[in-house]
């Protein structure tokens, strides 16, 4: 009896060994699994961002690279320009001008985008599937060039000698080309034109979903078609909505490519500004500094409209 | 004496609706229909799948304009107005509530479209609330609703409003059996409460009679016969109606004589016995198709008018038996027979029967 009783738990304790050392290997496992993503967040995420983030801190410098002393320069630079001379600070709004631009035109794409983008992409998914697969192929076929050689193709259109001004000009409509080219409005219209599909194929995703029999139980209660849409429809396509914002805000605010062919030297926004820094302003603190504050005016907006948005759907 | 004034509050004029380009291509869904619906009725489209039952309801509510025809509510011509603009509402057979909203929002959504004050909302919402016995469940959103409350909050939402017609399209087919039979005697409660014409779509035929103060029985697009429950289930006046609703016996015989609605008609066994002859049929006469229904027939001693048979076969169903019999002519008859408290005669299969027919049991049937 005591002999079967002790082989017993010897068995017990063996299997609970085991059991322990099973444990350690999953982790192991587990630990080992993980590591590639652990570490490509870290090569391509953390760590550029930790180079930026220090780099902000240092002194330019003089053919570019860092002298490696501490300064808040960069962050003064923003917004003080210094009188060589008097060695006074004086305020100055040239930068912030800059962000300001970048900042209405990016709200300006965004909100230009969704009343383009929501039609169309209702318009899609009100259609037979096949007729569906056709239209969507037909959104995504700008992505089959490269952005450069779109936004080229834009400057070809909107310059003086362009396809719009001569079309206008030889249909009588216009005494003289008029120029579009290198200004706020052919910035906005490249970063519509480059951004509408992040909006489209979100909110027909949603809409997808949509029961169109909603909007029957709609109308069958008395809401007019306009109510249908307000009520009814955006409400329930909100996901939709809300990811084609942010896909479309986030790459404009930083737009580097659209404000260099289209706005020129003139129409500036923070992506040239980083460049600038970076090439020939020879200021690599400065470019870390703005491009950090650029981060973080995304994560605040973002942060503000998640939200508002998850707080609406509480109450 | 007085007859209460019966106002119409649907009148469906010879109606009809094509699905595409004409009667040849398209699909005629509803077939030159014409029906008038009267004021505080429980009224129910009956018929099989397919034959054109929610297209109709879809004609009244608006989302379908007639090809051909004329819908009136409340004598109001409805042709040209769209669906927000009639005061219809419409329980709808895959519920569709919103499903971004809580039960409550789904409820008086109606009737802030209808612009009516918030305070007075409240209250209507409440009274739906507690209408359709759900009050704990107000805050609640749709998608953590079982399927038997959702059906009621289609209810209250389409009852909210106060239309002066509900639409329902068979609301309770996704219902277990139980809570099916709880719903029918709620909806009927409803209907009793509120007043409103409600106009009921089923393919199930026992839910039409035990519910509807009248019944339409339609088969491809068209309404072949429109009554009282108990006038369509004892005199049906097709061949169709008949087999449709219930269990019945359909046999040949021969119309001998027609009076004035009374008639004689011979079996092809030689029995001869009163028949009814359909309603507002012109001219029948020479062989035609006669109904009987199973439990109008019964066992009798005598051989005097009855009709002989052999039992087949005996089935046990609960509250009685059914036999299957064989008449001499080969054909088979079902007889019903319901137990009661003395004992039956007891029958064994192969016996040789009489069958005694009820008075006023052979319906004469159209085709
Ligand atoms: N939008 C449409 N386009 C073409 N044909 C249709 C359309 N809607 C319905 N039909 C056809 O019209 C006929 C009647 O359809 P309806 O939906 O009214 O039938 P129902 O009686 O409600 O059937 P069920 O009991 O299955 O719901 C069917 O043959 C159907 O195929
Ligand atoms: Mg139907």
């Amino acid at each position: 009896m005591s002999n079967q009783s002790t082989f017993a738990d010897i068995e017990k304790s063996q299997l609970s060994a085991s059991l322990v050392t099973a444990n350690k290997r999953a982790q192991k496992t587990r630990a080992l699994l993980l590591a590639p993503a652990v570490l490509t967040i870290f090569l391509i995420g953390i760590l550029p961002l930790s180079i930026v983030l220090v780099y902000s801190f240092l002194e330019p410098g003089s053919y570019g690279g860092v002298k490696w002393n501490l300064s808040f320069d960069a962050y003064i630079q923003l917004l003080f320009e210094e009188d060589i001379f008097e060695e006074t600070l004086t305020f100055n709004t040239a930068y912030l001008q800059i962000f300001w631009r970048s900042l209405s035109l990016a709200i300006v794409a965004t909100i230009t985008c969704l009343f383009i983008g929501f039609p169309m992409a209702y318009f899609i998914s009100i259609q037979s599937a096949h007729r569906k697969n056709t239209l969507l192929f037909l959104v995504t076929i700008p992505f089959w060039t490269n952005l450069l050689i779109r936004t080229y193709c834009m400057l070809l259109i909107l310059r003086d000698q362009g396809a719009l001004n001569l079309a206008l000009v030889n249909l009588g409509i216009l005494d003289k080309p008029l120029p579009l080219l290198y200004t706020d409005f052919a910035v906005g219209l490249g970063l519509v034109y480059a951004f509408l599909p992040f909006m489209v194929l979100p909110i027909y995703t949603s809409l997808e979903k949509f029961d169109f029999r909603m909007v029957e139980a709609g109308s069958d209660l008395y809401a007019s078609r306009f109510k249908v849409l307000t009520r009814i429809i955006i409400p329930i396509a909100k996901p939709g909505i809300a990811a084609g914002c942010i896909l479309v805000f986030i790459p404009s605010l930083g737009a580097y490519i659209t404000p260099e062919l289209l706005g020129g030297g003139k129409s500036l926004m923070i992506g040239n500004l980083i460049n600038l820094q970076f090439g020939q302003g020879r200021n690599w603190p400065f470019g870390s500094a703005i491009a950090l504050i650029l981060m973080v005016m995304v994560m605040i907006s973002l942060f503000v409209y998640l939200n508002r948005t998850t707080r609406n759907e509480e109450s | 004496m007085l007859e209460k004034a019966t106002r119409s509050a649907i009148e469906v004029r010879s109606t009809t609706k094509i699905y595409g380009n004409d009667r040849a291509s398209g699909v005629v869904a509803v077939d030159d229909v014409s029906l008038e619906i009267t004021d505080n009725e429980f009224f129910t489209l009956l018929g099989p799948s397919g034959c054109g039952k929610t297209t109709l309801l879809r004609l009244i509510a608006g989302f379908e304009q007639p090809t051909q025809g004329e819908i009136l509510l409340f004598g109001e011509h409805l042709e040209g107005l769209p669906p927000h603009n009639r005061s219809v509402n419409t329980v709808f057979q895959h519920y569709a509530l919103f499903p971004h909203m809580t039960v409550s929002q789904n409820i008086s959504f109606g009737l802030e479209m209808l612009g009516i004050d918030k305070i007075e909302i409240r209250k209507t919402v409440s009274r739906m609330l507690e209408l359709v016995q759900m009050p704990q469940l107000a805050d609640r959103k749709i998608n953590q609703l079982s399927g038997g409350q959702q059906q009621r909050v289609a209810l209250a939402r389409a009852l909210a409003p106060n239309p002066k017609v509900l639409l329902l399209d068979e609301p309770l087919s996704a219902l277990d059996f139980k809570l099916r039979k709880e719903m029918q005697s709620e909806l009927k409660r409803l209907q009793n409460e509120t007043g409103i014409t409600f106009i009921f779509v089923t393919h199930d035929q026992e839910e039409a009679l035990t519910m509807s103060d009248r019944v339409a029985v339609m088969k491809d697009g068209q309404v072949l016969q429109v009554g009282k429950p108990r006038e369509v289930y004892d005199h049906p006046a097709q061949r169709f109606v008949a087999d449709f609703i219930g269990d019945i016996n359909i046999l040949r015989g021969e119309l001998i004589s027609t009076k004035k609605g009374e008639a004689k008609v011979k079996l092809a066994s030689g029995f001869v016995g009163d028949a009814i002859l359909p309603i507002g049929v012109g001219d029948i006469s020479g062989v035609v198709n006669v109904a009987i229904r199973p439990e109008q027939l019964s066992f009798s001693n005598s051989t005097n008018s009855t009709l002989p048979g052999i039992i087949k076969e005996i089935t046990y169903f609960g509250s009685g038996l059914h036999y299957e019999i064989e008449l001499s002519t080969g054909e088979t008859i079902k007889l019903r027979q319901q137990s009661v408290g003395r004992s039956n005669t007891e029958f064994s299969s192969g016996e040789t029967v009489n069958i005694a027919v009820a008075d006023d049991a052979i319906q004469v049937l159209v085709d």
